[in-house]
């Protein structure tokens, strides 16, 4: 462990990924603490400063109805990250257990498992989003289903590929001589195995799932007004380039922060964990 | 060896033993009809170059697979297809590759537990006293217990290994090539210590090998496959100082020669190092 942070620390890329990852965590857990405008997260109008340029002490300005922009980007992180979070603590299981199941069971198990995650690739996971959206109400809650909907087949497919290869290695015969249990097998002796490459793929899928949610809510189909969130951020602000660029320009930067943070941290952990085996 | 101490009832016998495997164009028939016996206490090689199909017999004995045709019986009873929990205690392996078979993010306390638990030997509590125990009858300390395999050398892994089969309290051992990764020192002490686990239990070996200078050491008889028929079965002397098959000579003719007063030396040095 501690020699993993001694890798992450030496190298600057991840140096940077980690210190981009810190500070979108940090605002999103202490959004409360850091925003000067906590009530601004909400239904709040103030025309008596709406649309202004960064001024003290809006520094990233006011929206069209008077709200700090920099409250409601922290804000809109505490909401993509539990989103994130949830979508990623619902895929996971699902995906590593089909992939567990399908790479070492075999046969019809893995025909049916694997053809089914493939129909779920084959389509493009925006558009399997909306249709699901479309089917639902835009709810948060329906934004975390759609998008869990596309994502669990990917780590179907990341821990097949895992799998398969594990279940040819000696400690799984040793274990299937001893007479364990197929269920012993697959989450005791083959799932420790696959955690390196399904820690470094959730690092990195943190970053796209706030990016495929903010992609849909700049739809309007995602978390709807008056909370807070980069995507629909960006869509409304896009009404009013050039000239209240601030209103664009500030989520959009937050959205790629957080983007490339945790892109250079799930490249980082690759390096690492790829290296300790 | 130690002819003595083999039992004269088969533990293991093999009758008329056929594997064909099916590919997609035609059959490929991985053992011709083998039939043989194993005493109780005795350690039967079975060797042949890659391709003989001692491995297929191991596998069938194992029960990875089951016979195209043909039986397996283990103490005079019927080996099925589907074994249950109690014959797969009896028939244990030790694999070749001691890298591979421990799980490496595993520790090696918990790798032996697998086999307490699954076949339920000793109490709860017991058994923690039992895996430290398992791991001093293979000469190695019970606090590596808490170790991962990768702390590990090539040789205590393979002890590890050893104590994991000999966790299940087997009756049988298939030993598939296990020092053959080892380098030659290593691979002499975990010979010695397969020697001496034999008496202590009164385990019966298996032993697959192509390394007929190790098959001298530990075996009482050999039995020489050739492209999955049974070509040669004799004491282990008899092998060696009068080999009937043309193919077997031409294994015998592959060991690197020793000559005899080379053999005397290397004993003497063996007692100095097993003694030091």
């Amino acid at each position: 462990m501690r020699r993993i942070f001694y890798i992450l620390l030496s190298n600057p890329l991840s140096v940077i990924g980690l210190v981009l990852v810190g500070t979108v965590v940090f605002s999103a857990v202490f959004a409360d603490f850091i925003a000067p405008f906590p009530s601004h997260r909400g239904a709040v109008v103030d025309f008596s400063n709406f649309n202004q340029p960064p001024h003290w002490p809006n520094i990233f300005g006011t929206d069209l109805v008077g709200r700090d922009v920099f409250s409601r980007i922290l804000y809109a992180y505490r909401i993509s990250l539990i989103l994130g979070v949830v979508v990623l603590a619902i895929a996971v299981p699902i995906g590593v257990t089909v992939g567990l199941a399908a790479g070492y069971l075999g046969g019809w198990t893995e025909f049916c498992l694997m053809r089914l995650t493939d129909v779920f690739l084959s389509i493009p996971p925006l558009v399997l989003a909306m249709s699901v959206m479309g089917l639902l109400e835009p709810t948060l809650t329906n934004g975390m289903l759609a998008v869990t909907t596309m994502w669990w087949p990917w780590y179907a497919r990341l821990v097949y590929n895992v799998t398969r290869s594990e279940a040819q290695e000696g400690y799984v015969l040793a274990a299937e001589i001893i007479g364990a249990s197929r269920l012993h097998v697959m989450f005791r002796e083959i799932l420790p195995n696959c955690v390196p490459s399904i820690v470094t793929k959730m690092t990195l899928d943190l970053g796209f799932v706030i990016l495929i949610a903010s992609s849909l809510s700049f739809l309007g189909l995602g978390v709807q007004a008056p909370t807070p969130d980069l995507g629909s951020m960006v869509a409304e602000g896009g009404n009013y380039l050039p000239d209240s660029w601030w209103l664009t320009v500030f989520p959009s930067l937050a959205i790629l922060i957080a983007v490339f943070g945790f892109n250079l941290l799930g490249d980082a952990f690759r390096q690492v964990l790829g290296s300790d085996q | 060896m130690n002819d003595a101490a083999a039992d004269i009832r088969p533990v293991l016998e093999a009758r008329n033993v056929s594997k064909v495997f099916m590919t997609a164009t035609h059959e490929v028939k991985a053992l011709n009809a083998v039939s043989l016996t194993v005493s109780r206490g005795e350690c039967l090689a079975i060797v042949g170059e890659s391709g003989s199909g001692k491995t297929t017999f191991a596998n069938m004995l194992l029960g990875i697979y089951p016979p195209s045709t043909g039986e397996l019986f283990l103490d005079g009873d019927l080996l099925p297809a589907r074994r249950t929990l109690p014959l797969r205690r009896a028939i244990q392996l030790v694999q070749q590759n001691p890298l591979s078979s421990l799980n490496p993010r595993r520790t090696v306390g918990a790798s032996l537990r697998l086999a307490l638990d699954v076949h339920d030997i000793g109490d709860r509590e017991g058994r923690k006293t039992r895996i430290g125990g398992l791991l001093e009858e293979v000469g190695l300390p019970a606090d590596f217990a808490d170790r991962y395999p990768s702390a590990l050398s090539g040789g205590q892994r393979q002890r590890v290994a050893i104590a994991r089969a000999l966790a299940c309290e087997p009756e049988i051992l298939v030993l598939d090539e296990p020092t053959s990764a080892l380098d030659v020192l290593v691979q002499a002490r975990v010979l010695q210590l397969l020697d001496e686990l034999r008496h202590r239990r009164n385990l019966t070996y298996v032993f697959i090998t192509h390394d007929l200078g190790v098959v001298r050491n530990i075996a009482d008889r050999v039995s020489v496959f050739e492209r999955g028929n049974l070509v040669e079965q004799a004491g282990t002397e008899e092998i060696f100082e009068r080999p009937a098959n043309a193919y077997t000579r031409s294994l015998i003719g592959a060991i690197p020669i020793i000559t005899d007063d080379e053999e005397a030396l290397r004993k003497k040095v063996m007692e100095k190092n097993s003694a030091g």
